[in-house]
């Protein structure tokens, strides 16, 4: 059997008194595209947010349970947190470019981790920009403000930055919910590209979304993990009832 | 429902009484202040001359000029500036970035804020006491820049927290994502974003500055000086207090009055000019960084 690249074991997350996550048990197979749907405020962004620690950017958050990462316990107190997020990068919901240029933004990740290299990072940055699929798009006007890019375009420009410091897991959370129908439909077919490579984990509110681009569905509800299996069995025929009337739109 | 065409008519007429109210306060204030300023124009232009801005001052200060008043006052604010700006940004930058919310962040705060509420002239006493007196510097430029800085450090800290505040934690994130450290991001993305801001607010505290009184009173400040200062423990002149002094206590009030009008034309015509460049600065420095 193949390690998993991700798995949790009975995690527990409180925000102060409230139980955000409770028992979520999970294993993900590396290469593969896991989706997390669920309704808003059932905690799938807060589980998303462990696999990286972004939890720990909040006050007053407690964190029971494991959660391993190529079988290493990432909140163990001798991991460091920054390499753990070179290896898990992430998509932020709303495009995040930083106030740099083009290659700046690219570069960042390579700079904040000692690579200055000029030769290295001039073709890190062609590279990543050209797996992200926006490189024909910005191959001019790589000196000029990330902000002069349409918001499907910096959505890109942040996957490109992301992938600059090859990590081996990329975390979107509800990357495409910003945009508008056409660059979300870029970004689909770019999860399907990058899943060759990479192991993906997304956080959608959109089901068609879920359905087009994931191997595996996890549906949560409350801060509990209802279901999880191969999207076309939670999509056709999920076991749980509570996830057939989300999937149908009963609730949600 | 329906309603009224009585009721709708009383709702627009009060609208009308309200916003014509609002209207005539802003009207006012400015009002005010050009009323302020053609009265300081009218009165002091005639003292102005090349003279005037480049001359010491003669004859019981009725004649020559407030050369060493102006020079005084700058060499006051840079003084004050050195001291104020690098402390003040680096603690409002401890108290955004690092501090969690709490008693500890609640009391730095609590206690910053008491700092700006205290009056300038208790600064002046406090000066004295320590950079005078007890460090023994004297009556000095770096006495009153030190003093001056004091005045000005609450208003830096405080703008430094608030244009740091304002930068989206999405940034932040983005940062942190990517395997970057605190201080990283902080130097890198935070400070870059919050650059404009907060030099616009250092800009205006040197605004506040040049125009103290009270504390240079007993730190530094010389009624009458024949030679600019040799180093920072000399003596300046400096423009508020020459103006206090020349209107209240010269030998001959009466006649050295243009003098006081032209003084304080300069004082204003700095700080005026001070606010214009933290615009410019403003402007400058947000196209260059460019939010959106």
């Amino acid at each position: 059997m193949i390690m998993s690249k991700i798995e949790t074991h009975k995690v527990d997350l409180y925000y102060g008194e409230f139980h955000a996550l409770k028992g979520v048990t999970i294993s993900i197979q590396p290469n593969t595209v896991t989706a997390f749907i669920g309704p808003s405020g059932c905690g799938k962004s807060t589980y998303l947010r462990l696999f990286n620690r972004m939890n720990d950017l909040i006050d007053n958050v407690k964190i029971t349970g494991s959660v391993l990462v190529d079988g290493k316990d990432i909140y163990d107190k001798r991991a460091d947190v920054d390499d753990l997020r070179k290896n898990v990068g992430m998509v932020f919901q709303k495009p995040n470019p930083f106030p740099k240029s083009i290659f700046e933004n690219v570069a960042y990740g390579l700079r904040v981790n000692g690579i200055n290299d000029s030769a290295y990072v001039e073709s890190k940055v062609e590279q990543s920009l050209k797996q992200a699929a926006l490189w024909e798009e910005v191959k001019d006007k790589l000196k000029k403000s990330a902000f002069e890019l349409s918001g499907g375009q910096q959505q890109r420009l942040c996957i490109a930055r992301a992938l600059a410091i090859e990590p081996s897991v990329i975390l979107m959370d509800e990357p495409a919910s910003a945009l508008d129908p056409i660059s979300t439909a870029k970004i689909e077919e770019l999860i399907y590209e990058l899943k060759k490579n990479y192991t993906i984990v997304i956080v959608t509110h959109n089901m068609q979304q879920a359905g087009r681009v994931s191997d595996k569905t996890g549906f949560f509800y409350l801060g509990e993990l209802i279901e999880y299996d191969d999207t076309k069995i939670i999509f056709t025929n999920p076991k749980n009832p509570r996830t057939e009337n989300y999937i149908t739109g009963r609730f949600g | 429902m329906k309603v009224s065409p009585d009721i709708a008519r009383i709702k627009r007429l009060k609208q009308s009484i309200a916003f014509a109210v609002f209207r005539l306060t802003s009207y006012l204030i400015v009002a005010v202040l050009f009323v302020i300023l053609a009265f300081i124009i009218v009165r002091g232009a005639s003292a102005i001359s090349w003279e005037f801005l480049t001359a010491m001052p003669a004859e019981g200060m009725t004649q020559g000029g407030i050369y060493p008043a102006i020079i005084g006052t700058l060499l006051l604010v840079l003084g004050s500036m050195l001291f104020a700006f690098p402390i003040g940004v680096l603690s409002g930058i401890y108290i955004n970035e690092y501090t969690k919310d709490g008693v500890l962040k609640r009391f730095i705060k609590l206690m910053t804020n008491n700092l700006a509420g205290i009056p300038s002239i208790v600064f002046g006493l406090f000066g004295m006491s320590l950079f005078v007196n007890t460090l023994d510097f004297g009556d000095s430029i770096l006495a009153g820049s030190l003093t001056l800085g004091l005045l000005a450090l609450p208003v830096v800290i405080r703008t430094t927290e608030e244009s740091l505040k304002a930068v989206d934690n999405n940034f932040r994130h983005g940062s942190y994502a990517l395997g970057a450290t605190k201080l990283q991001t902080i130097r890198r993305v935070v400070l870059p974003i919050s650059l404009p801001n907060i030099l616009t607010g250092l800009i205006l505290s040197i605004g506040r500055v040049s125009g103290e009184t009270a504390p240079i009173l007993f730190t530094v400040a010389v009624y009458s000086i024949s030679h600019l200062p040799h180093s920072i423990y000399d003596q300046v002149m400096a423009l508020p207090y020459h103006l206090y002094v020349i209107t209240t206590s010269g030998t001959n009030i009466e006649e050295s009055r243009p003098m006081a009008y032209g003084t304080a034309l300069v004082l204003i015509v700095i700080v005026l000019l001070v606010n214009l460049l933290a615009n410019a600065f403003r402007r400058y420095f947000g196209n260059k960084v460019k939010m959106n």
